[in-house]
């Protein structure tokens, strides 16, 4: 029963969040879940390569930023007529920017994905942050779009004739968008691949041995996950307007990977979790104190000692 | 020729800092398992209590056993706190308790300390810079060097020729097998964190006069420090050291050499601008590759 | 009857309630960054804002005034949340405080499309300084590149001919040496550019060694800057190829922490705490009486100054900050005592004022000092006003 009530309830909130949030008179904090929901889709998407597949990557940050700036320097163009590279005009339409923001996304963990796997365990936490750095440091130094003050744009992309500059619309777009994530996740997971991908997971000889292409396994599901946080940087960019190589920063990796483990890696809807609390918890402290790190520091140390596996199997089985 | 020899110089001095860092990560990685974000909070200690112990009793030697003691002493209550529970943890575990672990201490010296960079005086023996015959090179920058080359020197008699040393090379290789032999491998472990600790600690003080002491040194330096383990060999403490010179070179003759190379095919700023960006990423690169061809790094340790 | 006495009963609570409402303080939000390297900026600008506050008895201009303060963390994204939490929830329409320019290019231009006014202590970026300027956006500080400009003008008074020049590989360095190269009209040898996260020098300096500059100009703020400047002057270079810096790469924390090794530095900046003016001298004071020896930096001055501005513009609407247009009309006309002496606004509503040419020596009491020398221009405006159309 409760498998299903939770996220019911869940969804529920969520579906009338913009309206309590009037009612309360804090409308900042439609925008604050809308934030929310697109790091919980990251850290969802994170979690199809980390807890699905087993591979921590401690380097999805380039793939959120390389989605994200796929809309900024699209939109950039398409306001400004030039087209990109002289061949491309930009576009300011949602739909074809998300699209191009998961091709390309997909397409960098393509590449890194296929020399990546070549390692395992701690090396592949490496290598992935290695590549996530040299991303960041070539849009750091990119003057063209920006580098570190990144790039601007005015309006939010348009998605039919809904008005995009309202928090509300936005608010309920992305929740479109997580839950159909959230949907594919889990028609991925329950199928033929995702059983073979927890099967790698907990034994990767064995796997080998009944003939499994583990490998090409791997690399899709690293694909799948960093088309997923492609997705997200592409909301994110939408919802601030805004891109900087600040959101490819190491440490966004490491919070992607925070929210998965506080939520609960290899659950579907953990991650989502994990990004509203610990979201959350970064606002609320901050409100009360400027040394608020200083609290969630041992809060997270706390949290990892006792709860194992996850806010989301708090109560339920072990992992 | 003589500008090509000071570069090498300053490289070998970068390699030997990161040698000091590399080798407690390598060592706890390797022991333990236990990856330590928290490492460069140690090195943070090291340089704020060294620079707090110059401040009070004007001197610089007796700053030296201060930030030592104050990074060991760290160390060993991290470990007894936080770290002992995690050694039977997945990576993500440790990742993510030791990444609060960051978060807090840099809180905490805030607090302490206040944000501004403190001061740390050089000593007054060790300033200056002395002729070197070709050129002049920084006094302070040689005792980095010797002191950094005499730790390494120190470390590997410890493990090589001392008792604890060969508890820590079976610990590396076998651990259930130390443990089924009636070694205390609980004091083992908090012994060889402390030791860490004090290595990264050492590394801040003598980084202290020379960089700035401030909140967040310890990240900058992190992400540099594990480059050079993964490339070594996790685990290996021979790996982490020709790992750090090989870091350390690269890094400086990327920085020193590049422009001028790139000034050969395109314009001058063009070039400048570029051969930055690419020796920003040169070590990044440099990891990449050796991890493509050798995926356990160059002196794997265990398996 | 009945009705006119519930009406009368309903005005009254009406007024009383309009009463209560003009007593309760001005809310101002101040987005600042606190935590990490640069956090010293954020918490300077901040104490001294509300220092002025506390110098008129809490209140701006006779208006009382409350500071909401949120930290940034350096991070766009973060800032861009408070300011809409601000703007939304806490309704506060004036807003302030942002150090760095990555972080005000996320948030100027929302604040000023959802109707907010934005007055900059710090961070002055050409994007919204020339065509991109808005009629409720001022800047107190600088405009970014006129800090690199002075320098280079600071370098020709000084008759230095050929320079060795460096600064970080982004943005903002790239700026900082195109706006030196602006001013500068010797001839330039050698450029260049930095890793952003670098601390250890020993490579550039071994090519300044090299080069054989007349001088070099450098612009690192912060700690790497601390770490350049102690490895430039242990390398026995300060004392043979002297050094140009903006004032970012020497202020009175900076300083602090280089100590002696710093004596011999040119800086340039629009503020110095020995300015001889009757603004200054209370405000040093009324520091010093607070804070003791803590430095006392340009962020501070510039602080104190925006709090003065804001005060000002208070005092001609009565309070108001609702209409932005009788708000620009008090503020543009910058009546405050600033503790820089000249200060006015340009046509793109940043400043028009003097630039100083100081040098760090050693001062009475042993500790090294910045030093005030001389003017190196007067009434300067920047390169940007040109195509603002306001």
């Amino acid at each position: 029963m409760r498998k299903i009530l939770f996220p019911i309830l869940g969804l529920a909130l969520l579906l009338a969040w913009p309206f309590v949030a009037e009612k309360i008179g804090s409308p900042a904090l439609i925008t604050l879940f809308t934030r929310m929901m697109i790091l919980g889709l990251a850290a969802s998407a994170l979690n199809i390569a980390l807890g699905f597949g087993g591979l921590v990557s401690l380097g999805h940050a380039a793939f959120y930023g390389i989605g994200a700036y796929a809309i900024g320097i699209s939109t950039t163009h398409a306001i400004s007529g030039e087209p990109f590279l002289g061949l491309v005009s930009g576009s300011n339409l949602l739909i074809v920017n998300v699209l191009v923001a998961v091709v390309v996304s997909g397409m960098a963990a393509a590449i890194i994905g296929a020399l990546a796997l070549r390692t395992s365990g701690i090396q592949f936490i490496m290598i992935t942050l290695a590549f996530a750095q040299m991303v960041f440091f070539l849009f750091l130094a990119l003057k063209a779009y920006g580098g570190d003050d990144g790039l601007t744009f005015r309006r939010r992309n348009a998605l039919f004739d809904l008005n995009m500059r309202d928090d509300a619309t936005f608010f309920y777009v992305t929740l479109g968008f997580l839950l159909v994530w959230l949907g594919i996740c889990a028609r991925v997971l329950h199928s033929r691949f995702g059983l073979l991908l927890g099967g790698i997971r907990q034994n990767e000889r064995r796997m080998q041995a009944i003939g499994v292409n583990t490998f090409r396994l791997k690399w899709f599901a690293f694909i799948i996950s960093g088309m997923g946080a492609g997705l997200a940087g592409a909301l994110m960019a939408n919802l601030g307007r805004f891109v900087s190589p600040d959101l490819m920063h190491w440490t966004t990796s490491g919070e992607l990977l925070i929210m998965c483990v506080l939520g609960g890696s290899g659950t579907i809807l953990g991650p989502v979790l994990g990004a509203f609390a610990l979201i959350g918890l970064e606002a609320t402290l901050n409100t009360w104190t400027e040394h608020w790190q200083a609290i969630l520091g041992p809060l997270l140390v706390l949290m990892v000692l006792a709860f194992r596996g996850g806010l989301a199997r708090i109560g339920g089985r072990k992992p | 020729m003589t500008l090509v020899l000071e570069q090498l110089l300053n490289g070998v001095q970068l390699g030997v800092m990161l040698f000091l860092l590399a080798a407690g990560l390598t060592l706890v990685f390797g022991i333990m398992g236990v990856i330590n974000l928290a490492h460069g909070s140690l090195y943070m200690v090291g340089a704020y209590a060294a620079a707090l112990a110059a401040k009070m009793t004007g001197s610089f030697l007796l700053a030296i056993p201060a930030g030592l003691a104050a990074a060991a002493l760290t160390g060993m209550a991290v470990e007894y706190l936080v770290i002992r529970h995690l050694y039977a943890r997945d990576h993500l575990d440790q990742v993510l308790a030791t990444f609060g672990l960051i978060l807090f201490f840099n809180q905490m010296i805030i607090l302490l300390f206040g944000r501004q960079p403190i001061f740390v005086q050089i000593p007054p023996f060790l300033s200056g810079a002395i002729d070197l015959g070709l050129f002049p090179y920084p006094i302070y920058r040689l005792c980095i060097i010797a002191a950094g080359l005499l730790s390494a020197a120190a470390l590997y008699f410890l493990i090589q020729r001392t008792r604890l040393g060969m508890l820590v090379r079976a610990g590396a290789t076998h651990r259930e097998m130390v443990q089924a032999l009636g070694v205390d491998i609980r004091l083992l472990y908090t012994i060889v964190f402390g030791l860490g600790a004090l290595l990264a600690g050492f590394a801040g003080l003598m980084a202290g006069p020379l960089l700035s002491v401030q909140v967040g040194m310890g990240e900058q330096i992190l992400i540099m420090t594990f480059v050079v383990v993964v490339i070594g060999g996790l685990g290996s403490v021979a790996g982490a050291f020709w790992g750090a010179l090989l870091v350390g070179l690269v890094d400086t003759s990327l920085r020193a050499f590049l422009p001028q190379i790139m000034r050969g095919f395109m314009a001058g700023s063009e070039a400048d601008a570029l051969a930055s960006g690419i020796s920003a990423m040169g070590v990044y690169l440099l990891m990449a590759l050796v991890l493509l061809i050798k995926p356990k790094g160059l002196f794997p340790g265990h398996a | 009857m009945k009705t006119m006495r519930m009406m009368a009963v309903a005005a009254a609570a009406f007024c009383a309630a309009g009463a209560v409402q003009a007593q309760e303080p001005l809310k101002i939000g101040m987005i600042t960054t606190l935590s990490g390297p640069g956090g010293y900026l954020g918490q300077d600008i901040r104490d001294a804002f509300q220092l002025a506050i506390d110098m008129q008895g809490g209140k701006l201009g006779g208006v009382p005034v409350q500071v909401l303060v949120e930290d940034d963390g350096l991070k766009p994204g973060q800032g861009k949340q408070i300011s809409e939490k601000f703007m939304k929830t806490d309704k506060v329409k004036l807003l302030t405080g942002i150090v760095f320019s990555n972080v005000a290019l996320a948030v100027v231009p929302d604040v000023l499309e959802d109707g907010g006014i934005y007055v900059s202590p710090n961070a002055g970026p050409s994007n919204l300084a020339g065509k991109e300027c808005h009629a409720n956006y001022y800047v107190v500080s600088w405009q970014n590149d006129s800090l690199h400009e002075s320098a280079g003008s600071n370098a020709n008074n000084l008759g230095y001919k050929k320079a060795f020049i460096l600064a970080p590989n982004y943005p903002a360095g790239k700026d900082a040496l195109e706006g030196f190269k602006r001013a500068f009209k010797g001839e330039v040898i050698g450029e260049v550019f930095t890793k952003l996260d670098q601390n250890d020098f020993a490579a550039e300096i071994a090519q300044i060694r090299a080069a054989k500059p007349d001088f070099i100009f450098q612009f690192h703020p912060g700690g790497a800057g601390i770490a350049f400047l102690r490895q430039y002057q242990q390398a026995g270079l300060l004392d043979t190829v002297p050094m140009v810096v903006p004032s970012p790469s020497m202020d009175a924390v900076t300083l602090k922490a280089i100590g002696e090794a710093a004596v011999g530095v040119n800086v340039s900046a629009q503020w110095n705490n020995d300015l001889d003016n009757a603004a200054n001298k209370a405000f040093v004071e009324a520091w010093k009486k607070k804070y003791n020896d803590r430095p006392i930096t340009y962020y501070a001055s510039q602080g104190y100054d925006t709090a003065l501005a804001i005060g000002a513009a208070l005092k001609g609407t009565g309070g108001k900050v609702d209409d932005a247009k009788a708000f620009r009309t008090a503020m543009l006309k910058a009546d405050f005592a600033s503790v820089r002496g000249n200060f006015k606004f340009g046509n793109n509503q940043h400043p028009v004022q003097d630039w100083y040419s100081m040098k760090v020596v050693k001062g009475d009491g042993g500790a090294p000092i910045i030093k005030t020398m001389g003017k190196i221009s007067s009434n300067t405006g920047d390169f940007y006003a040109k195509d603002c159309k306001l």
